[in-house]
C-alpha cells in the first residue's frame, strides 16, 4: 500500500499551512514527519487522513486520487496526540467501535478486542473507563482502537507528546516492535528529532509548510541538504567565513576558498564530531581551551573557545577524555576534519545544496 | 439550496474545514432554520404581540391607559419595591458570595442550598410562607395586629416576598467568579500592607464587578416582574397594594385588553433592556479576558 | 459571616420553619385528607403532567438550540443567543397574557391554529405552552458551555473509526453530553412546576380540570383555609427538594467522567 502526495499545499485563509509537498510512503514503512511546531506536518497528517482537504494536489493511495474520499471511507487509523478515547465508553467498547460501525459480527469483535488488548498489554481492563487508566495505557488503547478495524495505514500525531520522559523511551521501544509484528505502514508527526531518528526508517523534515529533505536517519543526519535541516537534526556548529588572500577566514581558522573571489562570504557547518581535539598542543593547527563540559553518559560535550572568542562544540568519549587527562580548563590543540559549505554570499538566505568537504566520511551515532 | 449543495459548505471552507466532521449544507440550513424559526414563532411573535396589542387602538390610547391613576400607582410601587430590594440583595449577596469563595466553614454547602432555595421554591409557596409567619392567623399576627402593623396585604408584605424570590440573583452570579479568581491577588494585597477593606474595595470588587452588575440586572428584572409570590401577599387592593404585574391581572380580568397590554409593554420593555444590558455586559466581559489574555505572554518577553 | 446567616434566617429559615411547624400541628389524616384531596390530586398531575411534557419539548429543542448556537455562523446569531434569555427577562404575567392572547381565536397564531381544530388558549395544551416558554432557557443554557469546550478531536475519532455524523452524535456527543442535558431538564421541570403567573393566564383555571397546584393553594388562601393551603404546599415543597437532590446528583454523576 503506497500514499503519495502530490504537490499538496493548503491554506487556511489567507495562511499557507502547506506548500507544494510531494512525497511517497511504501507499504510498509514506518515514516516520521519532523519539524518544528507550526511546520506543516500535522496539517500533512490530517490531509492523508481526510481530515482537511488539500487546497490543491494531489493525494493518492495505490496510485487512486482520494481527495473527495471522506474520512470515513478512507480506512486509516488516527491516534490523536490527546487520545480523544471517549469518556463514556469502556476501554472494550473504545476498542471495538469501529467495528461496531462496520457492522462486524459481535462474536468477532470479542475475538478481535480480546486479541488486541493481549497485545497492547491491556488484559484484565477492559471494563475500565478511560479516566481509571494511566497516561502511557490510554495511548495504547488509542492505538488499539485505531487498529482494531485493520486500517491500511496508522497516522499518529505526536504520539508521545503527553507522557512523561521515561514512560516515552519505553514507548518508542515499543511502537518499534509493534511495527515490526503487524508491519502496518505507519506514519507519525514529532517535533522531537531525536525519537524521529529513534523511530523511523525514514524522516521527512517540515518547515514552515515546505518539505526539506526526506530520507534514512542517516541519511538526513550525515548529508542534511541545507542549513535548516543540518541544525534541526542533531548539533551543527556554523561559522561565517571570508575569503581574504586566497582563503576563506574568520580570526585564525582558514578554509579553501572554493573558487570564491576575494571579500565574498560563505557559511559552513560541520557536526562536534569533526571537531578533533588533542592534549597536545602540537598535534593539531589550531588552539582552544575546554571552557565547559557536559556529562551525557558514555559520551561528553565539550565547548571550545579559542583565543579570539570563537566558541565551538565537540564530542569525545569519556574513556578518550580520561585517557588523555583532560578537564575544564585544559588547553588543547584541534582541527576540523570535515565540513559542509551551508551557503555563500549573496544566496545566503536560501541554502544550496551542500557539498561535503572531507577526506574521509566519518560516522558515529548522534 | 441547490447553488449551496453544489458548492459545497461555503461557511465552512474560508476558516478550517474539518471534514467528515461537519453536517452536510442542507442538514445545517434545515437546523439553522428550525431554532431561528421557532425562537421567531415562540419567542419574537409573543413580544411584537404586547405591543401591537398595546397599540391595537392607537397612541393616544395607549398613553391613557397608562394614566389610569391605578395603573400609574402600580408603577410606583413596583419602582419602590425594586428600589428597596436590589441594594438589600446586593449587599448580601456580595457578602454571601465573599463568605462561601474566599472561606471555610462547616455548614458551607448548607449555606450554597440555601441561598439556592428559592430558585427551587414555587414563588406561590414562598408567598404563602410569609403568610402563615405574618398574616392575621400566623405566628405573629395577633401581636403585629395589636401593634398595629400590617405586613400581609400591605407593602412590606410585597417587600418582604419579593427579597424572597430575587435574593439569589448576585450571590448566585458572583460566587463561580470570586471561586474562579482565588486569593491569590488578595493575598498580594494584604501581604503590601492592605487593610482587609481595602483589599475588598480595591482588588475583590473591581475583578468582579461585571458579574455583579449581571446579577443585579437580573435581580432588578426578577424584582420588578414578580407575579406569584407577591400575588399571595398583597391582597390586591387597586392602587395600594398592586404591583404592575398584579395590575395587568386585574385589567385582564376586566377585559380591558388595551390596558393591560399596556401595561404589558412597560415590563416587556424592561425585558429588552435587560436583554440589552446583559449582552452588552457578555461583550465587555469577553473584551476584558481577551484584553487580559493577550497583555500577560507580552509581558513575560521583558 | 454573621450578617449573611442572619439574613438568610430572617428571609427564608424562620418562615420555612413556621410553615412546617404549622403543618405537623395538623393532624395526619386532616393533611392525607386535603394534600391528596381529588382536587389536589388532579392538579398535582396536570402540574407534574404538564411540566414533564415541557421540559420534554425544551430538552428536544434545547439541544437543536444550543447545537445550531455553538456550532454554526450564521447572520443573526448573536440576537438568537441574545433572544433564549428573554423568557427570564420578560415578566410571567406578560408572558401569560400575550401567549393567551396569541394562541385565541382571534390572535395571530389562533386565527390559523383554531379553525385546524388545534386550541392551545384556554386548554391544557395552553398550559403546557406557558411552563414550556417560561423554563425554555435551562436545557440550552447548561448544554452551551458543554458543547463549547467539547473536544473536536473525539468526533474526528469517531469519524475515522468510520463513523458518520449522525452515529457521531448518538454514540460519542450524546452520551457526554447527556448528564448536562438531564440537569437541564431537571432545572427546566423544577421551574415548569412552580410556574404559577403565566399559567394563571392562559388556563381555563377550572378545577379538577385545568388548574395546576399553586391554583390550588391560592384557592386555599381566597377561602381564608391556611392549614389547607400549607398541606398542598408542603408536598410541593418535597417535591421541590426531590428535584433539587436530583439535580446535585446528577452534577455530581456528570463529573465522574471528568479527568
Amino acid at each position: 500500500m503506497s500514499i503519495e502526495l502530490r504537490q499538496v499545499s493548503k491554506r487556511f485563509g489567507s495562511v499557507s499551512a502547506v506548500e507544494d509537498v510531494s512525497l511517497t510512503v511504501a507499504d510498509g514503512e514506518l515514516v516520521a514527519l519532523l519539524g518544528p511546531s507550526g511546520g506543516g506536518k500535522t496539517t500533512v497528517l490530517r490531509m492523508i487522513a481526510g481530515l482537511e482537504v488539500p487546497t490543491s494536489g494531489d493525494l493518492l493511495v495505490r496510485g487512486e486520487r482520494v481527495n473527495d474520499v471522506p474520512v470515513q471511507k478512507r480506512n486509516i487509523g488516527f491516534v490523536f496526540q490527546s487520545y480523544a478515547l471517549f469518556k463514556t465508553m469502556s476501554v472494550f467498547d473504545n476498542i471495538a467501535f469501529g467495528l461496531k460501525i462496520r457492522k462486524t459480527p459481535p462474536a468477532e469483535i470479542q475475538t478481535r478486542v480480546d486479541e488486541l488488548l493481549k497485545l497492547f498489554g491491556l488484559d484484565g481492563l477492559g471494563r475500565r473507563l478511560p479516566h481509571q487508566l494511566s497516561g502511557g495505557q490510554r495511548q495504547r488503547v488509542a492505538i488499539a482502537r485505531a487498529l482494531a478495524p485493520r486500517p491500511s495505514v496508522l497516522l499518529l500525531d505526536e504520539p508521545f507528546g503527553a507522557v512523561d520522559a521515561k514512560i516515552r523511551q519505553e514507548l518508542r521501544e515499543w511502537l518499534v516492535r509493534l511495527h515490526r509484528e503487524l508491519h502496518v505502514t505507519t506514519i507519525f508527526v514529532t517535533h522531537d528529532q531525536e525519537e524521529a531518528m529513534e523511530v523511523s526508517n525514514r524522516i521527512v523534515i517540515f518547515s514552515r509548510g515546505r518539505l526539506e529533505q526526506i530520507g534514512t536517519p542517516r541519511e538526513v543526519y550525515e548529508q542534511p541538504k541545507n542549513e535548516f535541516v543540518a541544525r534541526f537534526i542533531g548539533v551543527l556548529n556554523v561559522l561565517e567565513l571570508t575569503i581574504l588572500n586566497g582563503a576563506a577566514r574568520l580570526h585564525e581558522l582558514s578554509f579553501p576558498a572554493h573558487g570564491l573571489p576575494e571579500g565574498q562570504t560563505l557559511r559552513i557547518g560541520f557536526r562536534p564530531y569533526a571537531v578533533q581535539i588533542s592534549r597536545n598542543l602540537q598535534e593539531h593547527p589550531y588552539l582552544a581551551v575546554i571552557r565547559h563540559v557536559y556529562f551525557l553518559g558514555v559520551q561528553l560535550r565539550l565547548e571550545l573557545e579559542t583565543p579570539s572568542g570563537l566558541i565551538l562544540r565537540t564530542r569525545i568519549v569519556k574513556d578518550e577524555f580520561l585517557r588523555q587527562g583532560l578537564e575544564q580548563g585544559s588547553s588543547v590543540s584541534f582541527q576540523i576534519r570535515e565540513y559542509r559549505v551551508l551557503s555563500t554570499g549573496a544566496n545566503s538566505l536560501s541554502p544550496e545544496v551542500a557539498t561535503v568537504h572531507s577526506a574521509a566520511n566519518f560516522a558515529e551515532g548522534i | 439550496m441547490a447553488q449551496g449543495i453544489s458548492k459545497g459548505p461555503r461557511v465552512a471552507m474560508n476558516s478550517k474545514s474539518r471534514r467528515g466532521i461537519e453536517e452536510p449544507e442542507f442538514i445545517r440550513r434545515i437546523l439553522i432554520g428550525i431554532a431561528v424559526g421557532f425562537v421567531g414563532v415562540f419567542l419574537l411573535l409573543p413580544l411584537a404581540n404586547v405591543f401591537a396589542q398595546a397599540f391595537a387602538k392607537g397612541w393616544s390610547a395607549y398613553i391613557q391607559s397608562l394614566q389610569q391613576p391605578d395603573t400609574r400607582s402600580a408603577v410606583q410601587l413596583t419602582l419602590l419595591v425594586s428600589a428597596i430590594c436590589v441594594p438589600l440583595n446586593l449587599v448580601f449577596g456580595v457578602i454571601a458570595a465573599w463568605a462561601v469563595a474566599k472561606f471555610q466553614f462547616r455548614g458551607k454547602a448548607l449555606l450554597i442550598t440555601l441561598i439556592d432555595l428559592p430558585f427551587s421554591v414555587s414563588p406561590v409557596v414562598s408567598g404563602l410562607i410569609y403568610v402563615v409567619m405574618f398574616g392575621a392567623q400566623g405566628y405573629l399576627g395577633p401581636w403585629l395586629d395589636s401593634k398595629d402593623i400590617q405586613i400581609i396585604f400591605a407593602v412590606p408584605g410585597i417587600v418582604l416576598a419579593t427579597l424572597f424570590v430575587t435574593f439569589p440573583f448576585v450571590a448566585r452570579e458572583l460566587i463561580p467568579l470570586m471561586e474562579a479568581q482565588g486569593s491569590d491577588a488578595e493575598q498580594a494585597a494584604l501581604t503590601l500592607g492592605a487593610t482587609g477593606w481595602q483589599t475588598f474595595r480595591h482588588v475583590t470588587l473591581p475583578s468582579v464587578k461585571w458579574g455583579l452588575l449581571y446579577g443585579v440586572i437580573l435581580c432588578n428584572a426578577r424584582a420588578m416582574g414578580e407575579f406569584g409570590a407577591v400575588s399571595v401577599v398583597s391582597g390586591h387592593i387597586s392602587g395600594v397594594t398592586e404591583t404592575l404585574p398584579l395590575r395587568i391581572e386585574k385589567l385582564h380580568q376586566e377585559y380591558q385588553s388595551v390596558a393591560a397590554f399596556s401595561a404589558a409593554s412597560l415590563l416587556a420593555i424592561l425585558a429588552l433592556i435587560t436583554l440589552g444590558l446583559k449582552t452588552w455586559l457578555e461583550r465587555r466581559q469577553a473584551t476584558e479576558q481577551a484584553l487580559g489574555q493577550s497583555d500577560s505572554p507580552s509581558s513575560h518577553e521583558h | 459571616m454573621g450578617y449573611s446567616i442572619a439574613y438568610l434566617s430572617l428571609v427564608v429559615l424562620i418562615p420555612l420553619a413556621g410553615l412546617l411547624i404549622r403543618v405537623s400541628a395538623m393532624s395526619w389524616a386532616d393533611f392525607v385528607r386535603v394534600a391528596f384531596s381529588d382536587r389536589a390530586l388532579a392538579a398535582y398531575r396536570l402540574t407534574f403532567g404538564a411540566s414533564f411534557i415541557a421540559a420534554a419539548i425544551n430538552a428536544v429543542l434545547g439541544t437543536l438550540l444550543a447545537w445550531v448556537l455553538t456550532r454554526y455562523r450564521f447572520p443573526g446569531r448573536k440576537i438568537l443567543d441574545a433572544l433564549v434569555d428573554f423568557p427570564f427577562a420578560l415578566p410571567t404575567a406578560v408572558a401569560g397574557l400575550t401567549l393567551a392572547n396569541l394562541f385565541s381565536q382571534t390572535g395571530w397564531l389562533g386565527q390559523f391554529l383554531v379553525p385546524l381544530g388545534i386550541h392551545l388558549a384556554y386548554t391544557t395544551g395552553g398550559i403546557v405552552l406557558a411552563l414550556t416558554f417560561v423554563s425554555l432557557p435551562f436545557v440550552v443554557r447548561t448544554l452551551q458551555p458543554v458543547l463549547e469546550e467539547f473536544e473536536v478531536e473525539l468526533e474526528e475519532a469517531a469519524a475515522t473509526l468510520g463513523a458518520g455524523r449522525w452515529c457521531t452524535f448518538r454514540r460519542v456527543v450524546f452520551p457526554a453530553l447527556l448528564p448536562a442535558l438531564m440537569t437541564g431538564f431537571a432545572l427546566a421541570f423544577a421551574r415548569a412546576v412552580g410556574e404559577y403567573g403565566s399559567v394563571l393566564f392562559i388556563s381555563s383555571n377550572k378545577p379538577y380540570v385545568s388548574e395546576i397546584t399553586p391554583q390550588v393553594i391560592m384557592g386555599w388562601l381566597d377561602q381564608f383555609e391556611y392549614a389547607n393551603a400549607m398541606a398542598v404546599a408542603v408536598v410541593m415543597l418535597s417535591a421541590s427538594f426531590a428535584i433539587l437532590i436530583t439535580i446535585n446528583v446528577l452534577e455530581r454523576w456528570a463529573s465522574r467522567f471528568q479527568r
